[in-house]
């Protein structure tokens, strides 16, 4: 779906299971949609474990938070960290864990309202689980990713985060896989690209490759997108972002990854004969 | 199935861990869509048997009710194979209906 500049987006970024790459996803799609121009605010709705600051390596320049803002004792630019080197991304961190004591759907509705008189994007990350922080979150969206591995626990969770989506009208809602091994694939010990979609029923927005550079990225609070990288997961992040922009661009097959003859046996040890 | 599951039937091998990864999700996603208990799906199991069995003949050990989830979709299965067609309950309109079910031994599952 194109960006407009009629109307601003809000995306949920959610996935059910924590730990699958949620942050990691907002931050460098934050960055990749900076890059492209699109004026893009992330929003940490992850109130009591909030890590979005840390992965931008904004930690130290937080004076006010969302907190603030919804209070009245801060302007709602006032709170937003704008990144240094990709202007076009700024922040709004979350507040207090105290917060989700009052904490309500109509504050995080207000604050993304907010965000979305200047921002063509908002990106919403969301708590994992599916309590009060992800009803707030999910409360305030239009639109939703949600990021899983190819894992039967965080499919599972992620079915049950898509049929609350679903529930509350939430669309389109798209699906990222992360962590993606081709050659666990290859030898069917890790669930296939189809499997996952299949058993979800959701249209691919991105694959993302298993890779250590997330890991190295996130030690420095750098995303993968902001310098260029050519490394896998970069590659996947710039890709998905250009999607989210209404550009189709094909997607990886992690079968043509893996090149030679025991990846050509493989592929053919895959083929489904009935 | 894939070749390589064919490969591993053959050699008396498991199935590769991402065929039973898929199934076991199938599974419990069917439960975790419908919220049915395995409780309340076995309750309901025995009284479909029962309603059906007062119709025909049904093979109780084969008979299964499961949950099937396609596409976001679940749909109660049940297989129930017929060993032969019951009489009809006598009633006074239709009193011929008894003799004609009684030679019929079809074996045949309605899913």
């Amino acid at each position: 779906m194109p960006v407009t500049t009629s109307g601003s987006r809000s995306i949920l970024i959610c996935s059910g299971k924590g730990g699958v790459g949620k942050t990691t996803l907002t931050a460098n799609l934050g960055i990749a949609l900076a890059r492209q121009g699109v004026r893009t605010a992330v929003l940490d709705a992850d109130f009591g474990l909030r890590n979005l600051d840390l992965l931008l390596g904004l930690e130290n320049r937080i004076v006010y938070t969302a907190q603030e803002v919804l209070s009245g004792s801060c302007r709602l630019d006032q709170a937003l960290v704008k990144h240094k080197q990709e202007p076009n991304l700024a922040l709004l961190p979350a507040g207090n864990p105290r917060m989700l004591e009052w904490l309500k759907p109509e504050d995080m509705q207000t604050i993304v309202g907010m965000l979305r008189e200047s921002f063509d994007v908002v990106l919403i990350d969301c708590p994992a689980g599916i309590e009060d922080g992800f009803k707030n979150a999910a409360g305030a969206a239009e639109e939703a990713i949600v990021i899983t591995t190819p894992e039967v626990s965080a499919v599972r969770d992620a079915d049950r985060v898509i049929g609350l989506l679903n529930t509350r009208g939430i669309k389109p809602i798209q699906l990222v896989l992360n962590r993606v091994r081709p050659k666990m694939m290859a030898n069917q010990e890790m669930l296939a690209v189809d499997d996952v979609t299949d058993i979800l029923a959701l249209p691919l927005l991105g694959l993302v490759l298993e890779d250590e550079q997330v890991i190295v990225s996130t030690n420095r609070g750098e995303p993968l997108t902001l310098n260029g990288s050519s490394s896998p997961a970069a590659q996947a992040y710039n890709n998905i972002a250009r999607r989210v922009c209404g550009e189709d661009v094909p997607l990886i097959d992690p079968a043509k990854v893996r090149r030679g003859l025991r990846a050509k046996i493989g592929r053919l040890m895959h083929t489904k004969i009935f | 199935m894939t070749l390589r599951d064919f490969v591993n039937k053959l050699l008396g091998r498991q199935p590769a861990s991402a065929t039973t990864a898929k199934q076991r999700l199938q599974l419990v996603l069917a439960h975790d869509r419908s919220d049915l208990n395995p409780e309340l799906l076995e309750q309901m199991r025995r009284e479909i048997l029962e309603v059906v069995s007062r119709y025909v003949e049904i093979d109780l050990e084969e008979g299964d009710v499961s949950l099937e989830t396609e596409d976001r979709v679940t749909a109660l299965v049940a297989n129930l194979p017929i060993r032969r067609t019951k009489p009809l309950p006598v009633t006074d309109e239709q009193p011929a209906a008894e003799s004609k079910s009684e030679e019929a031994d079809p074996v045949w599952s309605a899913s």
